[in-house]
């Protein structure tokens, strides 16, 4: 049954459709590696065994009546804690919404249970999306399973770290600035940031409004497309959902056929704070486009130096009036409310004792940025860079297909390093948030090792908005010739839990 | 406190107001979401994730509430704009479910319009409209255990949010200037013809004893013959016509009391007190108050087609000053009529009473006179006075049927006001029908003939002006239950002597 763990999600909703195998037992294989490794990775803050074979079983009966399942019916799930799940607990990662249940799922939630996809679970996350390292999960950090003593990312790093340490085949994350690419990068899985609009916010708690996007994460480009396609697609409960045909993401990730396509080279992507061997594996991965059949070409954007400033502008104003709404009045943490506190008092007792150091670094920048007197000059200025990036885009995308650029600048750090140096940190996310800030479509995927600490690193590939498609035609090929070459996957190089 | 009088605050100040109005929509559901709008339903029942600002909730906006807000602002005169945006303004309250309200803030749906109002003379004073914008309503706290219904010494406090994202629009006046002393009398045209424009909208019932409209009164003076504004108050939630007159009265007064002691304005909120008229300070709004406004990024800019606003321009209903005129010109009044019936508020009840079956004078005497005269000694609207149009015109068929005269009519009005009862049912329980058998009239009229001799002479010998006192004798004898007319017509007959 260990074997099992192994498959990919496609390989395991088609041993269940031919009942080879039955999904309680492919539920059962991974709940029992959860049971086995998750106390060293701590990937999930809530495992639902009831549920997830539950839902297995389902999918099983369904089976036996003959019905036909969908292409995920099945296949386990690891999902971010930031998306809603009726009667099971809700925390985003946070002290403040311990113990909430919520009343209704997420559209994506429902959108999976209507799949036969077999949630097991809610895993660890940065509080509230807010970080790089999963560090800020008020629920202890999550280790990378190729390094425990090393991050898995952020703030998906829970979901990559269940991929990586086969815990379950796909994955649900998030992506503000980078928190599905970056864990994907620094533990060799894919992960997909869709255009912004083409998966429902509704259910996903938000932290940056305009910024938040849902996604597929996955340890190969042909499970991100099939996720992909189950969540993506419009909900009119979500005013910014986009209502329009999802692109034909699953043709396009088994295309591998890459001949023609014009690929653009970031060159402001490289140059100091950029590791040594993650630019080898980068650069290799150029240089295989090209053997593929790709047109290389650098194209330069020069606003992108500005998108971090814009960022930590943006988001952190977005997510202070978000979060207002913990104020321990209607559900989560209420802290001192013993009838001799008046309202305001409990709510400050409840955010001083509910929220964690960066959740409070973001609300107190991002009420700062918004105040009279300084919108113009902070909020407004970075919505102005925000027109310029996509401009930077749209001006690319008009001479090439999709960009390049490594993921992230180093390797899995160690846990602790940048704990207290928060403008460390955001540089991991340096190359990843252009695509936010302008709200198009980009992936990561496992490229190699950098030779000088043999941790993964990862491509990233940038299409133009409802262009996603490109990403798994571009991934695909790229993940199919290094396989070729290597013989394996490179997860199949991870040391063993 | 003693006030300068209202003549001497204006003899040195004047006076400049800005109204704010809050109409809640008569939707069926609210702004952002699904739920039901309708009033008085179990505390929280009318709920969802996303009016609760539940975690991971989304707003969608309500087209109708949309349309409600374009229509509003195209009978106000105002310019539609071609592409706005919600934003949020954050604040916390607790009846506020996500701590910030949706709201709109430098892009205003519609803007730059006017309304005119007419005064009590007769006379057109034009408010001019700064912008009408569309915005969810908070939830309700009751403060529970306290004497005064305040949260200040209350024990606990009850949230209900029902009334969470039920769909609002804010109707801001430009500064009006120039009113004078006649600047409480615009504030209360002002907010009653804008009523009447949000009925004759069919956009909300615009209630203010319900609260589906609410008025804010921010009023300033400076000095006579001055340009530079003063320092504002802002009168909350002034919440009948009334009121709103007694509330910007009061404030002129007390701001002149204020500044004739060499005082300054404190900037802050005020309420009102229905009881006596006056208002009491509420929280200082200093300029620290912020309320980091940025548009709304859950939702999406909306730009209304320019077609369609034609379209909602072209299918408005007629307005309430056209709808005047019209009446004026059926009804046959004149200005000062018209005006008068106006000032009375009896417009409603008189067309009301004319559908259930009511001729239009007879209609509009009741409700002019009798009416119009109890309403003003007990200081209340005419449209709450305790009969129906249906009952007033069940009055003037049973005159016009010949069984009631004049004065058994108004009898039978006061007891109905009384509440005795329908009309029919005072008739009979008082007894007060017209004796109409000619028989037992004939006595009576024989009787006064006989008691008058000399008159019946006069009239006999053609001056039949003289009948009104043999007319007064029968009335008097039939304690006024006949028909005087149908008397007149007998005491003639009798006399050989052709009515004129
Ligand atoms: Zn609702």
């Amino acid at each position: 049954m260990t074997e099992l763990i192994r498959y990919t999600a496609a390989e395991t909703a088609s041993a269940i459709a031919k009942g080879e195998v039955s999904a309680v037992e492919v539920a059962q294989a991974h709940l029992d590696r959860i049971d086995a490794v998750d106390k060293k990775v701590n990937a999930f803050l809530h495992v639902d065994t009831e549920g997830a074979l539950k839902a297995a079983r389902a999918v099983d009966e369904k089976r036996a009546k003959g019905e036909e399942l969908g292409p995920l019916a099945g296949v386990p799930l690891a999902l971010k804690d930031v998306f809603t799940t009726e009667g099971i607990p809700t925390t985003c990662g946070s002290k403040i919404l311990e113990g909430w249940i919520p009343p209704y799922d997420a559209t994506l939630t429902s959108r999976l249970k209507d799949a036969g996809v077999v949630i097991l679970g809610k895993t660890n996350m940065d509080e509230f999306a807010m970080g790089s390292s999963t560090e800020n999960s008020a629920y202890g950090p999550t280790g990378n399973p190729w390094d425990l003593s090393r991050i898995p990312g952020g703030s998906g790093g829970g979901s990559a770290a269940a991929l990586a340490a086969f815990e379950a085949p796909l994955a649900i994350g998030t992506d503000t600035g980078g928190s599905i690419r970056q864990p994907g990068a620094v533990t060799g899985t894919v992960g997909v940031k869709p255009t912004y609009g083409s998966v429902s916010r509704y259910g996903l708690v938000a932290f940056s409004s305009s910024l938040d996007q849902g996604g597929p994460c996955a340890r190969t480009v042909l499970d991100a497309a099939l996720l992909h396609e189950a969540i993506a697609g419009h909900d009119p409960l979500d005013s910014t959902s986009i209502d329009a045909p999802v692109p034909a993401v699953v043709e396009a990730a088994k295309l591998r056929d890459v001949r023609g396509m014009r690929i653009g080279v970031v060159k402001e992507f490289a140059g100091e704070g950029y590791q040594t061997g993650v630019m080898q594996r980068f650069n290799e991965s150029v240089e295989l486009l090209r053997e593929l059949g790709a047109e290389v070409v650098e194209v330069s954007c020069p606003s992108f130096t500005l998108a971090l400033p814009a960022y930590y502008l943006i988001a952190p104003s977005e997510c202070s009036s978000n979060l207002a709404r913990f104020d321990a009045m209607r559900y989560g943490l209420r802290v001192g409310d013993d009838g001799s506190r008046s309202a305001e008092e409990v709510t400050a007792l409840t955010r001083e004792a509910g929220f964690g150091d960066e959740v409070k670094r973001r609300i107190i920048l991002g009420t700062y940025a918004l105040s009279s007197g300084y919108y113009d000059a902070y909020y407004g200025s970075a919505q102005k860079v925000r027109t310029l990036i996509s401009r930077d885009f749209d001006a690319a995308f008009a001479g090439v297909d999709v960009l390049v650029s490594p993921t992230t600048p180093t390797t899995a750090f160690p846990i602790g390093e940048r704990a207290d140096d928060p403008m460390a940190m955001y540089l991991a996310d340096l190359c990843t948030i252009p695509s936010n800030l302008a709200g198009n479509a980009a992936m990561s995927l496992p490229v190699g090792l950098a030779p000088e600490d043999n941790l993964p690193v990862g491509l990233q590939i940038i299409a133009p908005a409802m262009a996603d498609d490109r990403l798994y035609r571009v991934g695909g090929a790229v993940e199919a010739a290094l396989n070729d070459k290597w013989g394996h996957t490179l997860l199949e190089e991870a040391p063993a839990l | 406190m003693n006030l300068v009088s209202y003549e001497d605050a204006l003899a040195s100040y004047d006076p400049v107001m800005g109204l704010e109005v809050h109409v809640e929509l008569g939707t069926k559901t609210k702004m952002f979401c699904g739920c039901s709008t309708e009033l008085g339903a179990e505390p929280n029942s009318q709920t969802c994730p996303t009016c609760l600002g539940l975690p991971g909730s989304l707003p969608v906006v309500n087209a109708i509430g949309v349309e409600s807000a374009v229509k509003i602002g195209l009978a106000l005169n105002c310019e539609i704009a071609e592409w706005c945006r919600f934003a949020r303004k954050n604040y916390f309250y607790p009846d506020m479910p996500k701590n910030f309200q949706t709201s709109q803030y430098d892009e205003p749906i519609a803007f730059n319009g006017y309304l005119d109002v007419q005064l009590e003379d007769g006379s057109t004073f034009r408010v001019e409209i700064e912008r009408a914008h569309m915005e969810e309503d908070t939830g309700k706290s009751s403060h529970v255990g306290g004497a005064t219904g305040r949260i200040h010494g209350a024990t606990h406090s009850l949230l209900d949010y029902n009334r969470a994202g039920i769909p609002l629009i804010e109707i801001v006046t430009k500064p009006i200037v120039g009113a004078g002393e006649r600047a409480p009398e615009v504030a209360k045209a002002y907010v009653a013809e804008l009523r009447e424009l949000i009925k004759a909208l069919g956009v909300s019932e615009a209630r203010m004893d319900k609260g589906q409209m609410r008025c804010d009164v921010n009023l300033s003076l400076r000095p006579n013959g001055t340009e530079t504004f003063g320092t504002r108050s802002e009168t909350k939630n002034v919440n009948s016509l009334r009121s709103v007159e007694r509330a910007a009265r009061f404030e002129i007064q007390r701001h002149a009391t204020v500044l004739t002691d060499g005082g300054t304005i404190v900037q802050e909120t005020r309420h009102f007190h229905e009881e006596d008229g006056s208002t009491t300070s509420g929280r200082i709004k200093d300029n620290a108050e912020d309320y980091r406004y940025f548009p709304e990024p859950d939702l999406v800019p909306i730009a209304p087609a320019r077609a369609w606003v034609e379209e909602l321009r072209a299918g408005l209903p007629e307005l309430p000053r056209v709808r005047r005129a019209r009446l004026q010109a059926e009804w046959g009044l004149s200005d000062k009529d018209m005006q008068s019936v106006l000032n009375a508020g009896a417009v409603e009840p008189i067309l009301e009473t004319i559908a259930a079956g009511a001729p239009a004078d007879q209609a509009r005497k009741w409700w002019m006179g009798e009416l119009a005269r109890r309403a003003n000694e007990t200081g209340t609207e005419l449209s709450e006075q305790p009969i129906t149009p249906a009952q007033v015109a069940r009055v003037t068929a049973l005159v016009a049927e010949g069984k009631l005269n004049d004065k058994l009519a108004r009898q039978v009005i006061e007891a109905v006001l009384a509440g005795e009862g329908e009309p029919d049912e005072v008739v009979e329980k008082r007894g007060l029908a017209v004796v109409s058998d000619d028989s037992a009239l004939g006595a009576a009229v024989d009787q006064a003939i006989a008691d008058n001799e000399a008159i019946a002479a006069k009239i006999r010998d053609g001056k039949v002006a003289a009948v009104g006192a043999l007319v007064g004798a029968v009335m008097k004898a039939t304690r006024g239950q006949a028909d005087a007319a149908r008397v007149k017509d007998l005491i003639l007959e009798r006399l050989g002597v052709e009515g004129q």
